[in-house]
């Protein structure tokens, strides 16, 4: 099964591929850059690159609407900048500082905003799961017709926590996404060392669970799956699990060596699978765009991310006394509450 | 225009590494994405990519080199038809980030001596919680959380309740009796025994704009939930720059109740008071438990709300109110004295008060302070309390390693230290797991017989 000739007659318009290209593009230059910052000192502690997975949040990007909320683990940058967050509040934060989405406090694995529906943003492996659940079970509540996209890893899918939510979530019929990125490696423990039976997606099946395995390299494979299962969340028919195939080129972290896999495997999968690589073809095959149209692209791109590393340079570290600000809150709740 | 390829920190604590091995040479062409060396870090050896496009134009940090300090210039990477000695020329005019990118070094000012957790409020003790003359009923503290509840969920639609056996069981203690009939099970949730799972749900709930209260059947299978209560709720607010936090209550009974033996029998005070983001009440009156409750569920923060199971059969007086609450922050004066502090709350009030009954007929004259709430803590009433007396003993069931009363202590010390006629003594529950025969259960708890002998022991008599 050859992806991109599967998907030579793509059902989007050329306006959409292109917006998918661009997209992604700006993920993969995004998190080169952020990985020179990390080179340079600039950024510090963790920093979990998405360089690889980039077809999956800019796949189910397109298949949300406007108020759809996301959550998801420490590798995040990819999720904020695929549901439009500011590439500069986000690098920003990565080099801790006040222009960040979290004033500097986050750092790369916890950035929030409310105003994209990005719940997180979170660094302990699987927590993510039944928070996604309870974004979902409000809207539940509130009845709004929103749906959230859960999202994590091949090893968090291991996590006790992750089937107590598919059992609540299945009960309660909650309007929950779980979006499965299986990129085959938690942290450098190889699927088949980790996970017994070879299809996460089917462990839902036992709570009563549809799933689906998705190819993570072929955006137009993810968005048509995400339609699907969007469609059935908001049907109130419950949850939905999408096993998304997909590989991280860089290691785990920026710290990790990778020797848990040939350097030939990363290298035929960047030839051959390439989601960028994938959906240029098929823009330059189709006729819907030159290879000048795609440079002005690829412009645009290193325009932005180049801006976002200076931004996150010159802009200040956060004030000493943000330290002691946004412990506690003083204001009621925000979200999408029931007015009184 | 020609890039400099530094040697990059692939560690969170690489300051320098060997230059492994270069697997290009001068005159390749790369893109972003291509391996351009071999780099060890003091944990591993690390493969190096570009990050940009071009030709390597000079490499200058031979292979095999050791000691190579991060940021120092590696390589050239020119453009097609640019020379190596234009890129030199440009050289000079780049940054080095590692100064401005120093971590700040703690200052002197921002962390000055001994400090009070953030949100700290100064003492209030002294005024009553109702005003003089309020119609009073007698009710249990098990009545007075089950009103306080219904009261907040009937202003607020937002807030529900969730947990094990709270709707149709009608509680596994009764708390949660008649909500059920009144608001439906849209509101009053029973959960499968998964707490860890459906703490999270709560947690993302309200993250989502509700108001949920999470009972637990008891704190100690809180445990299992302990990272969604602190690594979600409580950080939340902090880590998004103040964006969005979990307004909710986590409730339901704490510390030991009778004969449940060691898994069951665990006071978590002194654990969810050391966690900044959280605000933590221990009631131990019907009155406090009601008012207190209502106040967390209205608090945009997330609360730990400790019960007691033995308490939940007790009856006091509660004030007959349309809207009663009761401020955190602000500890309760049950007795007034001028010859000891006794500083408690929750369930060891008993000791507390019990115990300076029994001081009052040997003639000495206890000041009992109910804390109430232990995030934030009263600490002003403590202080003033203890410059009138002098001497100060802390009672409470939990264990006696990094206690409430160790920190109450450490607080006097620092903060009154010359008002202090004895040391402080902490009574505390023995530093065992909880036996189960009823000998050596008695004995395991604080006692009201140890108090006695501590205020003896800080009134030299």
């Amino acid at each position: 099964m050859a992806a991109r000739k599967s998907a030579a007659k793509p059902n989007v318009s050329p306006e959409e591929l292109k917006q998918y290209y661009r997209d992604m593009l700006l993920i993969r230059r995004f998190e080169e850059k952020a990985g020179q910052l990390y080179g340079m000192g600039l950024i510090g502690g963790f920093c979990h690159l998405y360089i690889g997975q980039e077809a999956v949040v800019v796949g189910l990007e397109a298949a949300a609407e406007e108020g759809d909320k996301r959550v998801t683990s420490y590798r995040d940058h990819g999720h904020m900048l695929a549901c439009g967050m500011d590439p500069n509040g986000v690098m920003a934060e990565l080099t801790g500082r006040e222009g960040g989405y979290s004033k500097g406090k986050g750092g790369s694995m916890h950035m929030f905003s409310r105003e994209k529906h990005f719940y997180g943003g979170h660094g302990i492996v699987g927590a993510q799961v039944p928070l996604g659940a309870g974004l979902a079970f409000a809207d539940n509540y509130l009845e709004n017709g929103r749906v959230t996209f859960t999202y994590f890893g091949d090893g968090a899918a291991n996590q006790g926590q992750v089937y107590e939510t598919f059992n609540m979530a299945s009960i309660w019929k909650l309007p929950v996404v779980f979006v499965i990125e299986n990129n085959q490696y938690a942290m450098g423990t190889a699927q088949k060392r980790s996970t017994s039976g070879e299809d996460i997606y089917t462990r839902g099946a036992p709570f009563g669970i549809p799933g689906e395995l998705v190819d993570g390299m072929d955006v137009l494979k993810v968005k048509e799956a995400g339609e699907k299962a969007v469609e059935h969340c908001r049907a109130g028919k419950g949850p939905y699990i999408l096993e998304i195939k997909t590989y991280r080129y860089r290691g785990h972290s920026m710290s990790d060596p990778a020797k848990y896999r040939t350097r030939e495997e990363v290298q035929k999968m960047r030839e051959e699978r390439d989601p960028i690589q994938n959906v240029r073809d098929l823009l330059l095959q189709g006729k819907h765009a030159s290879e000048d149209d795609l440079k002005a692209i690829d412009k645009e791109i290193k325009d932005i991310v180049n801006a976002s590393a200076e931004f996150a340079k010159e802009s200040p570290e956060p004030a000493l006394e943000e330290l002691w600000t946004d412990i506690y809150s003083d204001d009621v709740p925000q979200g999408d509450a029931i007015e009184a | 225009m020609a890039t400099q390829i530094l040697m990059p920190a692939l560690s969170p604590t690489m300051e320098e590494g060997t230059l492994a091995k270069w697997l290009v040479k001068e005159g390749d062409t790369v893109t972003s994405g291509d391996i351009l060396a071999e780099i060890e870090t003091d944990k591993a050896t690390m493969e190096f990519e570009a990050v940009d496009e071009g030709i390597v134009g000079k490499i200058l940090v031979e292979e095999g080199s050791e000691g190579v300090k991060v940021n120092t210039p590696i390589a050239v990477l020119v453009e097609e038809g640019e020379s190596v000695d234009d890129a030199e020329a440009s050289d000079a005019a780049a940054p080095a980030a590692s100064d401005e990118s120093a971590p700040a070094e703690a200052k002197g000012d921002v962390a000055p001596g001994p400090q009070e957790p953030a949100s700290s409020v100064p003492a209030a003790a002294a005024s009553p919680d109702w005003p003089e003359g309020t119609e009073m009923k007698t009710q249990t503290v098990r009545e007075a959380l089950r009103d306080a509840m219904a009261e907040e969920m009937r202003s607020d639609a937002n807030v529900f309740v969730m947990g094990e056996e709270v709707a149709e069981y009608q509680g596994a203690y009764k708390v949660t009796q008649g909500l059920l009939d009144e608001f439906g099970g849209k509101r009053v949730i029973d959960t499968p025994i998964t707490e860890h799972g459906f703490a999270g749900i709560g947690v993302g709930a309200a993250f989502g704009g509700l108001k949920p209260i999470v009972e637990f059947m008891t704190f100690n299978f809180a445990m299992q939930a302990i990272d969604q209560i602190i690594n979600s709720a409580a950080k939340t607010l902090y880590m998004s720059g103040g964006q969005m936090g979990a307004p909710m209550v986590f409730r339901g009974p704490n510390g030991a109740a009778a004969r449940v033996g060691a898994q069951h029998s665990q006071d978590y005070a002194a654990w969810y008071a050391m966690i900044p983001g959280l605000k933590v009440a221990m009631p131990y009156s019907a009155a406090d438990a009601k008012g207190l409750l209502k106040s967390a569920i209205r608090d945009p923060n997330p609360v730990i709300f400790l019960e007691n199971e033995i308490l939940y059969g007790r009856s006091f007086e509660v004030p007959v109110m349309d809207d009663f609450t009761v401020p955190f922050g602000k500890a309760k004066i049950w007795r007034e004295g001028s010859d000891v502090t006794l500083v408690s709350f929750g369930i060891g009030m008993q000791y507390a008060l019990e115990a300076a009954d029994k001081l009052a007929e040997e003639g000495i004259e206890a000041e009992v302070i109910d804390l109430r709430t232990l995030r934030p803590i009263d600490y002003g009433t403590v202080i003033e309390s203890v410059k009138k007396t002098n001497r100060c003993v802390t009672i409470e069931e939990g264990f006696p390693v990094g206690s409430i009363g160790n920190h109450i202590g450490a607080y006097i010390m620092q903060n009154a230290f010359d008002y202090l006629d004895a040391p402080v003594i902490n009574c505390a529950g023995k530093d065992v797991p909880m036996p189960y025969a009823a000998n050596l259960e008695k004995h395991a708890l604080v006692t009201t017989a140890e108090v006695l002998e501590a205020v003896k022991q800080v009134t030299y008599r």
